[in-house]
Parts: C-alpha cells; structure tokens; sequence
C-alpha cells in the first residue's frame, strides 16, 4: 500500500502480506520524504536552523520551535523571560489541539465517514491558523520562537480573539462528541482494533497519545515539568485498553486540557519583555544538550553537540512519530486490511518528522 | 521531576555486576566498553527498573564514534545517560539491544543508515530512510555531499 495512497497522511509505504483480507505480515517502509535535516542543520548556523523545525511535524510546528528554542537555551545558558514563557506555553497547547483536531478528522476520514467530521475540526483549526498568523505572519512554517524568547510580542487584538476561541472551544468538542463518541459505526470499527497492551507499549518506547491510550499515565508536562507546566491545573486523560477508540478519546480529552491549560495562561500573562538579548552569531561552549517535550504526537526531543563554533556539531531529532510506528506491525497482525488504515490512522504519524 | 542518577553511582553498582565494563563516568552518564553494551543494558533493565529507552543517538568524532543510550524508568522517574565509543575503523560495531527494548528497532536502523555503525544481532540490520545500494553514510563527518551549482563539501 502507498506510498501514495490516501490513507496513509503523506507517503509512507506498507507491504502488506495478505491471506485474503487477512493481515499476515506488515513492513513499513519509510523515506519518500527524506530531506536529510539533520545534516543540513550541521551547516547552518543555530538561528538558521529554527525554519528547519517547522518542517518536521508540521501540523504542530510551534511545538518544534519550543522543543529546538529549549535545546538551545540548554546548551548556551540563556534564560527567558516569565512573559515569553507564557506565551510560549499558549501557543503550544493551541498547537495541540490543533494538531489533534486534524489527527481525530484524519482517523474518521480512514474510518469510512469521509470529510464531514474532517471539516468540523477543520472549521475550528481554521480559527487557530488566523490566531497563529496574527503572531508571526504564517499559517503553517511559523519560525516564531527565538533563543530566549519569541521573535515578537502578541499583537493588541490577539487576546481578545483568543478568549473568544477558548469560550467557544469546549462547547465545539461537545458538538464532535454528539455527532462522533457515541456513533455506532464509530464504535464497530474501533473499539478493540489495534490493541496496543501497556507493556507493549513502554518497551517500544512509544509516546504520547499512543502510550496514554494505553493506560500508562506519562505526560513529560506532569511527570518531567518544563518551561512553567508546573504552575498549571490539568489532567493527564488515559486509556484503558490500549484499542483505537481509547486513542481517540485521549486525543479529545487533550483537548479540553489544554484550552484549561490556555485559559490559566491567559489569566497569568505578565507585562514585560518577551526575548532576552543573545550575541549573533550565537556559539555554545562546547558541551552536548538533551531536551525533550510532550509534543501533541508525543515526546519530541533534540539531541545537540556544539563544538563552540556557530553551527551545531550534532543536530539530532527524536522524532514521536517514527518511534511511534514500530509497533505498528504488532497492532494490525491477524486483522482485515480496513482495520490496519484505521489502525495506522490512530497513531496519527506525520512523515515530515518519521523521514526527516 | 525526572530525577537524573548520578552517573558514579550507576558505574559502582555495574562494575560490582561486569568487571572491567565500566570506563568512565560523570554526573549523569556512565561510559561503558561497548562490546558490555548489553549486557551493562540488560543490567540497568532488570535490576534499575530502566523500562523506557527513549532515544538512541550516534555522534561522529572524527576518530571515533561515540553511541550514547537515553534511558528512563517511567515505574520509578528517573534517568541516566548510557555512552559508548567504538573506534572509527572501517566498520564500526556495537551490539544491538532490540532483545531489550524494542524501541531500538527504528533508531538502530536509521543510525546505521545515516551513520554506518551496525548493530549485531539486530533482527533487520538494513537501510532504513535511504535505498539499498546507496553509498555512504551521510551523518559521517567525512561524507563528500554535491553542491547546487557545483562543487564538493563534507
């Protein structure tokens, strides 16, 4: 199946061995959409590398630029401002649930219930892609977040349509959950499908939604707080069985967390600067970085060594969304074609970032 | 909190287990030979509770490559670095440690795609973004890359 293929959210390859509609045998191929980042990051300079970011998941770029920003800010010791933090914490959250309205839209599209609930979420996403551009210009690639900081403050009328978004917002995924939660197609086709068990799940490294939906309660935002997710009320939604249902419904529940989440930032905004002075060309002492955040897809992490000069000497991605798919042929083995698609749908992968 | 361990401690209590295996360590890593890589891994696993690996990264220094293991326990929350060198001659070798973690699967393969370090014992050791038959590994410091309009770079 693939690589071109609707189902598979870009290009990504499977082959399937069948016994009739039977899955016998499943090898995912990758690398259709291998750009080779990590080694063209080698030779730009860290600044220049920050657009890169965006074209990894770019459903939920800002989360890359948190996750590249943080890595940096590690390496060289630059603090950030309480102000750029908070906003950085809104334009995550926002960007998760973005992200997961196209994932949820994605999966009931594979699931049979074409475009319709698709441009439900998308008639909301559309409302966060105005909010991104009214920050930084773009509605995809943002490059919006700086060593130290955000390239700028949020523009006067950003707050007020904000809040209007995150009043609307929860009534909206009330609407998904009326129209989709309880449908009994929705049902047939996913509950315990694709069965991904707990242990299963942590030996093979999986992250984010996957590993929630399978009942292990990990979120780096609770369990390793960075940034200023500590000074934030919300839940950690989990899974029970680990089926796509489960997946889906973490997703939702996300959801509603972090419009929580951005409503508390926005009540705790502070006034002040949103970006700390950094010397240009910015070079590291040579020492190496870690850092990783719960991403919407999961735990997005990069893996820096600098070397003191102004470009990075090692530039690595732990990319959620290729971890996330090793598992895949476990989950659809001894099940019926359709299932593996919505299978594959509930992962919820983005091949910019599984081929880099 | 993720509670990073301290890298001394986590060497004394490996080094109790595997002699000799244990090369170095500072405040979070532990430098281990890598032909011990597994079993100082199976170590951690089953007696540290070292249940999620969340990131393996291979980094070129020119007369070495060095294999650095990213591992947490989700049971317990808490992390250690696991590092090893393999020299740089020819084809550099480290044993696999899929038996243990499966998340190694992809990762292994893509280093020793990108990289050209293979990992023994791993059960599909093949290329994993780029195409059978294709020369080199382009994460290698001294990898020639054509450049738009002409020219060479590494």
């Amino acid at each position: 199946m693939g690589p071109q293929h609707p189902s598979t959210h870009g290009v990504f390859r499977m082959r399937v061995t069948f016994d009739g509609e039977v899955i016998l045998d499943l090898e995912p191929i990758f690398g259709y959409l291998h750009r080779g980042i990590e080694k063209l990051a080698e030779h730009k300079t860290y600044l220049q590398n920050m657009p890169y970011t965006d074209r990894l998941d770019y459903l939920a770029s800002m989360s890359n630029n948190m996750a590249y920003a943080m890595a940096v800010e590690k390496l060289a010791g630059i603090e950030v401002p309480e102000r750029a933090e908070y906003i950085r914490v809104i334009m995550a959250e926002l960007m998760r649930i973005s992200s997961h309205l196209v994932g949820v839209g994605a999966l009931f599209n594979d699931m049979g219930a074409f475009m319709t609930p698709f441009l439900y979420m998308y008639r909301e996403r559309e409302k966060l892609l105005d909010l991104f551009e009214m920050v930084c210009g773009q509605r995809l690639t943002y490059n919006y977040m700086r060593f130290g900081g955000v390239s700028h403050d949020i523009p006067e009328e950003f707050m007020p349509t904000l809040k209007r978004f995150i009043d609307e917002m929860p009534g909206f995924i009330d609407e998904y959950d009326q129209l989709l939660a309880e449908n009994e197609i929705v049902l047939a086709r996913s509950k315990g499908v694709g069965i991904l068990p707990a242990d299963k799940a942590i030996n093979a490294s999986v992250s984010g939604p996957v590993l929630r939906g399978s009942g292990v309660k990990w979120d780096l935002r609770k369990n390793n707080p960075y940034s200023i997710y500590d000074r934030f009320d919300f839940e950690i939604p989990t899974g029970s069985v680990g089926d796509v249902y489960d997946r889906y419904r973490v997703r939702v529940e996300e959801m509603r967390q972090s419009v929580r989440i951005v409503r508390q930032a926005m009540e705790q905004l502070p006034e002040g600067e949103v970006r700390t002075r950094v010397p240009t060309p910015l070079k590291p002492a040579p020492g190496e970085a870690y850092v990783c955040i719960e991403a919407p897809k999961g735990e997005l992490g990069f893996y820096l060594v600098s070397d003191g000069s102004a470009k990075p000497y090692r530039f690595k991605i732990r990319a959620p969304s290729l971890i996330n798919l090793t598992m895949l042929r476990d989950m659809v083995v001894g099940w019926k074609l359709a299932d593996a698609i919505v299978t594959l749908g509930s992962i919820d992968i983005c091949m910019g970032e599984v081929d880099r | 909190m993720t509670k990073p361990l301290s890298g001394a401690e986590i060497a004394r209590q490996i080094g109790e287990q595997l002699s000799d295996a244990v090369t170095g360590s500072d405040e979070t890593t532990v430098f281990v030979r890598s032909e011990d890589i597994l079993n100082a891994a199976r170590f951690l696993k089953e007696n540290l509770d070292f249940d999620y690996l969340p990131s393996i990264t291979a980094v070129d220094f020119l007369d070495h490559f060095d294999v650095i293991y990213h591992l947490r326990s989700i049971k317990n929350n808490y992390s250690v670095v696991l590092r090893t060198r393999c020299d740089n001659s020819g084809s550099p070798r480290v044993p696999s440690v899929v038996s243990l973690w499966q998340g190694a699967d992809l990762q292994e393969r893509e280093i020793y795609d990108l990289m050209g370090i293979y990992f023994e014992g791993h059960p599909n050791m093949k290329r994993i973004v780029l195409w059978e038959g294709y020369e080199g590994h382009p994460l290698r410091k001294d990898f020639i890359m054509d450049v738009p309009g002409g020219g060479k770079t590494t």
